[in-house]
């Protein structure tokens, strides 16, 4: 028979083993992170030849550069103004649409419900090219409208099946309460439904806020406009532009990244569920 | 009193019935329309041409099968490398261990973040514009300086370093999937097996694999859907498509569309790549179902 001691010290030295696996894999994520925020803050001349991850000096002006002389400080308003609007506009019409499909009885209700599902489920990775001939006749190309509108029907179908779920599992209780109290339709969706669905609006917000920010293809084929475009394509015209200018563009990365990750890790369990849910559809 | 109730419960669905139909069903129609014309998107005349574009690109267009080809290599590393990656951290945190909460937090870090700020960032590290390249720096200082190499800008290791790079951003992603399916197993079943004698590699093989296999067909389909279909990660990385060596089908539709004006071709292109894409899943789901059944 083995000792216990034996078996004590296995244990610990798998746990070590594990632990350093783990931890080296945290560095590999970390690293090229630290790296860009730490290069930020350099000068082209110290960039190659101070590695260290904390500069020996934090120069501000490539963020003061980035803002005034690149117009950043306009990309990242625009970020979030598309951003805001956008999920403000899934959250109104896919609860509105979720609320009816889970609850409301009218002719053609599974078949338009199915309809939104089975098309998020078919990839056509070419309709951007209609997209862009579509929103040239409606004059909605390169303006924020059809930018907006754009975003919200990509974002419908997953939020819509996400809330419907949720209302599914409302008590008619409730409902029931609140139309004895006379409350009309839109009152039960305003005033019972929407507080009910927190946790699922909440992921909601949450996903779709993350993917507006970090969207390119529409944005690419929707602007002309310098001044109407978000971060992520004003980063790749810059990157033309400064392609040498490192610490400059690290400025203009840090600016379009940091926002995320801070969303990110104070809303951590909604992004995890609502990377559950899209695994649904799989 | 009827017909106004049922009027009212379509008002709840008629904002997002309209935008659907309007930005997502009508372009999506519209590809397969456009598919059959030769057309630059500008002029009023199109050209009917029946399925000249898709024959074209079967037999006429190299540019496109290099570009799945390419595609298809950067998705067959996500498939095996990137995700046996995340299946072993998976594996390593689905046990009483201090930091898990750490560990899966800093994890899914890579995911959040965009293709672009992402290829730009790693752009940074391992170009070799005025001696960057942080890796190549490690290299010399650890003694191996006939390791250097510019990474990015051979045509050899450009396609695989964009492929590392898209690993990296995409493994937390399915580590947190792989984890959230290994913490439904009981942990009964280990304790029953350790009971029995059984070793750990025996519990891997017998008990954690096969009740897996949904999870993984699962990550798998979105794997190849997401990967075939990223193209943001070059831009930022590469810049375009390096004459070919790092081009993908999305990158390709661009072009067409972008710098050629051939809306019908590119059209064309998108529905023949979507339908491989469908094709892919649906076996893949078949596979498993007949994986489950026996």
């Amino acid at each position: 028979m083995k000792s216990s001691i034996y078996y004590q010290t296995k244990k610990v030295a798998i746990n070590f083993l594990v632990h350093l696996f783990l931890l080296s894999m945290v560095l590999l994520c970390l690293y090229p992170l630290l790296w860009m925020v730490a290069s930020s803050f350099k000068t082209q001349a110290t960039i190659f030849s101070d590695i260290s991850l904390i500069p020996r000096q934090f120069h501000f002006e490539n963020y003061y550069l980035a803002v005034s002389k690149s117009d950043f400080g306009r990309y990242f308003l625009n970020s979030v103004f598309y951003t805001i609007s956008v999920v403000f506009g899934i959250v109104v019409i896919s609860s509105m649409a979720a609320y009816a499909f889970s609850r409301l009885k009218f002719p053609g209700r599974n078949i338009i419900f199915t309809v939104f599902i089975a098309a998020m489920m078919i990839p056509i990775p070419g309709s951007f090219v209609a997209l862009f001939i579509l929103l040239n006749k409606l004059h909605l190309r390169n303006t924020p409208l059809g930018y907006i509108l754009c975003m919200i029907s990509v974002g419908l179908s997953m939020s819509i099946f996400l809330l419907k779920t949720f209302f599914d599992k409302m008590p008619r209780e409730l409902e029931d309460a609140a139309r004895i109290d006379g409350c009309s339709k839109l009152g039960i969706w305003r005033h019972v439904a929407l507080p009910f669905a927190k946790p699922a609006l909440a992921v909601v917000i949450v996903f779709n806020a993350l993917n507006v920010w970090n969207e390119y293809v529409l944005a690419l084929i929707i602007f002309d406009s310098k001044n109407l475009m978000p971060l992520q394509r004003a980063l790749m015209m810059f990157r033309g532009e400064f392609l040498t200018n490192y610490p400059l563009l690290m400025a203009g990365l840090t600016i379009t990244a940091l926002p995320i990750i801070i969303v990110y890790l104070f809303m951590q369990k909604y992004i995890v569920k609502g990377v559950a849910s899209q695994t649904v559809f799989g | 009193m009827r017909i106004k109730s049922t009027l009212e419960n379509y008002f709840f669905i008629l904002p997002a019935v309209i935008i659907f139909a309007i930005f997502y069903i009508i372009p999506f129609l519209w590809v397969f329309q456009l598919s059959m014309f030769d057309w630059d998107g500008i002029l009023p005349t199109k050209t009917f041409i029946w399925f000249q574009n898709f024959k074209e690109i079967v037999i006429q267009d190299p540019s496109w099968w290099q570009a799945m080809r390419n595609a298809g290599y950067i998705t067959l590393i996500a498939l095996t490398f990137q995700n046996a990656v995340a299946f072993l951290l998976a594996l390593a945190c689905d046990r009483e261990i201090k930091m898990k909460n750490f560990y899966r937090a800093i994890f899914f870090i890579p995911p959040v973040l965009s293709e672009i700020v992402v290829g730009m960032a790693w752009r940074f590290i391992i170009s070799d514009v005025d001696g960057a390249n942080i890796i190549n720096r490690m290299l010399v200082s650890v003694g191996l300086p006939q390791l250097v190499h510019n990474w990015l800008s051979d045509p050899k290791t450009a396609l695989t370093t964009v492929a590392l790079v898209h690993s990296w951003k995409g493994f937390g992603w399915g580590f947190l999937i792989f984890l959230a399916g290994l913490q439904t197993i009981p942990k009964e079943l280990y304790e029953a097996a350790r009971v029995d004698g059984a070793s750990a590699w025996d519990y891997f093989k017998k008990i954690i694999i096969p009740l897996m296999v949904p999870v993984i067909v699962v990550v798998a389909i979105l794997t190849i859907l997401g990967t075939m279909q990223a193209f943001a990660l070059i831009l930022g990385l590469v810049g375009g498509e390096f004459a070919g060596h790092t081009s993908v089908p999305v990158l390709r539709i661009l072009a067409v569309m972008r710098d050629s004006s051939r809306f019908g071709y590119a059209c064309a292109q998108g529905i023949s790549f979507g339908a491989i894409l469908v094709a892919i899943s649906f076996i893949q789901y078949r596979l498993s179902k007949r994986y489950r059944e026996a």
